[in-house]
């Protein structure tokens, strides 16, 4: 020991002190750290649930009731599943303002992804539902975008659009453009049909098909996706490109021949 | 007296006509001009352009029309260069356009350009350097002289007497008869819209036992698939996309799968027909024949894109909006022994777009 403290001083004890200490901390983790994974998964799973109980009872239960059980404001929230409460809080649709149209909108999201996993992970231990999907299943790998091209149009263009640009509803509800829209969301959008959007749920619609489909919106309707016919006028179809035609395409040649018959300009009179 | 001073004069004319009428009492004292308030102005002097007076603009001017002729040369060499040297399938980026094919963007722009530079050329040539003094083109009776009235009328008789049409009566009624006859080869080919639909608007491929499959999957649907919320287009079993009358048959069998909470389904008839709440509805608007599968799951309305027609898919597929005449024809479903859904029958209606004989 008086070796030591003899040396304590020298200009390299910092440094041999600051490797011992990481080494320490270092080890500590490595000998707790994979044993107390397995026995803490239960108590982290309980503490995840724990927080989002909490995050829920300041932020949902007004409308959705304190146990999720739903009010006259609000659904109940018993089933939806972790993807739901995934799509709906990830996109900002919720939590909704208290006076609403006919349709939540998409609006910035104010929580956090570690608080939406909280509060989806308590919403899911409320009742069974559908999960968060993982990279894995919306991923691009391997999807079949023209299976997911006719998929979409049988399944999703009659509300979204051939690309997914969006289209009206009644009384003033849409379904929105999908464009920039993250696959993670597309894909729990398909699985829980949030709002008045139908549900296409694995046994209908299939994994496979799901990622096909997130494929081909990726293909056709991103800031990569494109257009090879030039203006692409909002891509709604002939109609609005028959109403630019007829507007500016018929009013611009009228335009032309009202100045080419005009009178020219003449000399001045001296 | 010029032209340009009658619009002037026209007016003030007008009314020193009627203060004087008041003033003297129907003295009379009009002038000849007054005769006619309303007299013709004629046109106004012509004005000479820049043009016509000074050699150099009109140098200038073809100058500028054979710049835009030679333009739209350039731009047609370039448009046969374009469609040799880019490959087909480059894509570019400009800027209000986004991702666009090359070739297309390039042939679209010279020979825009090749076509407007000639036009352009030709209205600037007319505008500036062909004469442009007004002519004034004065309109003729329609009426032949009367000379020519004469001949013709004569030649007629002439031809007439010549034809004896008048006294050979076989001829004349032969001759109506072939000509009353001869359009009705062309009545007779209208046959050939045909054949009357007779019975094929009245039913449709789905008959008691036909499984209900998955348009998605090509698989038969279970109750257990059909959440909740869920929308599921289903097609008669046995029908393939490459069979011959695929897209016949499909335009009358389409089907639109949705699943209701029995307490929530009004109509009873529909609870009836359902299974579990399964209701199963002719996906074609019975307005003009539609795809209409627009479903909001939370109202159960559907709405149909082409004239917004709106159906309660919980109370027996009514008509809530919109100019469709009829519900939705619901077909009856049920599940045989191996826990499929299967159709317990054909539509009871005609599907789709009503028709003189539906009844």
């Amino acid at each position: 020991m008086k070796k030591l403290s003899a040396r304590r001083r020298h200009p390299l004890a910092a440094v041999v002190v600051l490797l011992l200490a990481l080494l320490f901390s270092g080890g500590l983790y490595a000998v707790f750290a994979p044993t107390s994974k397995a026995e803490a998964d239960e108590t982290a799973q309980s503490l995840t649930i724990e927080e989002g109980k909490k995050l829920y009872s300041v932020g949902c239960a007004s409308c959705h009731g304190t146990g999720g059980q739903g009010t006259s404001d609000g659904p109940s929230l018993v089933g939806v599943g972790a993807a739901a409460v995934d799509f709906q809080v990830g996109t900002g649709r919720m939590p909704a303002a208290t006076s609403q149209g006919p349709q939540v909108p998409k609006k910035k999201n104010i929580y956090s992804q570690a608080e939406i996993d909280q509060l989806a992970a308590y919403i899911a231990s409320l009742g069974a539902g559908p999960a968060i999907p993982t990279e894995e299943q919306y991923g691009p790998q391997g999807a079949d975008i023209a299976k997911g091209g006719e998929l979409f149009r049988t399944n999703c263009a009659q509300c979204h659009n051939f690309t997914g640009k969006g289209g009206a509803l009644t009384h003033g509800k849409y379904a929105p453009d999908l464009e920039g829209v993250s696959p993670k969301h597309i894909y729990e959008a398909m699985e829980t049909g949030p709002q008045n959007m139908p549900s296409f749920p694995d046994t209908t619609l299939s994994e496979e098909n799901k990622k096909d489909i997130i494929a081909y919106l990726d293909a056709v309707n991103s800031s990569k996706s494109e257009s090879p016919g030039g203006l692409e006028l909002g891509g709604l179809g002939p109609v609005s490109e028959g109403l630019f035609g007829w507007i500016f395409g018929l009013g611009g040649l009228i335009a032309v021949a009202v100045w080419v018959a005009a009178r020219t300009a003449k000399a001045k009179k001296s | 007296m010029s032209s340009q001073e009658i619009p002037e004069e026209n007016l003030p004319a007008e009314q020193s006509e009627q203060t004087a009428g008041h003033d003297e009492h129907g003295h009379g004292a009009l002038s000849p001009k007054d005769e006619h308030p309303f007299a013709d102005p004629g046109l106004p002097p012509h004005e000479h352009r820049i043009q016509d007076v000074d050699e150099r603009a009109a140098k200038r001017s073809e100058r500028s029309v054979a710049l835009m002729f030679t333009v739209s040369m350039l731009a047609t060499i370039a448009f046969i260069a374009a469609f040799v040297a880019i490959p087909v399938d480059r894509s570019v980026y400009i800027f209000p356009l986004g991702h666009i094919s090359a070739l297309n963007f390039a042939l679209g722009m010279t020979l825009g350009i090749a076509l407007f530079c000639i036009g352009a050329g030709a209205v600037h040539w007319a505008r500036t350097l062909m004469s442009d003094v007004e002519i004034a083109d004065e309109r003729h009776p329609i009426e032949a002289e009367p000379e020519v009235r004469e001949k013709v009328f004569a030649d007629f008789k002439q031809g007439a007497k010549e034809s004896a049409l008048g006294r050979r009566k076989l001829i004349r009624n032969t001759m109506f008869g072939a000509l009353t006859l001869v359009p009705l080869s062309g009545v007779v080919l209208l046959r050939d819209l045909g054949p009357l639909p007779e019975e094929k608007l009245r039913h449709t491929l789905w008959s008691r036992g036909k499984l209900l499959v998955n348009m998605n999957t090509n698989e038969p649907l279970r109750p257990s698939d059909v959440a909740v919320g869920s929308l599921t287009f289903a097609k008669p079993e046995g029908l393939e996309e490459h069979d011959h009358e695929f897209q016949n048959e499909i335009a009358k069998a389409a089907l639109m799968i949705v699943r209701i909470q029995p307490e929530n389904i009004k109509d009873k008839r529909e609870l009836e027909w359902s299974h579990e709440g399964i209701v199963a509805y002719s996906k074609i608007c019975t307005h003009v024949g539609c795809p209409i599968s627009l479903y909001e799951q939370q109202t159960h309305h559907v709405l149909c894109p082409c004239h917004q027609s709106t159906f309660d898919l919980s109370d027996g597929a009514r008509v809530i909006f919109g100019p469709a005449g009829h519900a939705l024809p619901q077909l009856r479903i049920g599940v045989n022994d191996e826990g499929y859904l299967e159709a317990l029958g054909d539509f009871e209606e005609p599907v789709g777009p009503a028709f003189w004989e539906r009844g």
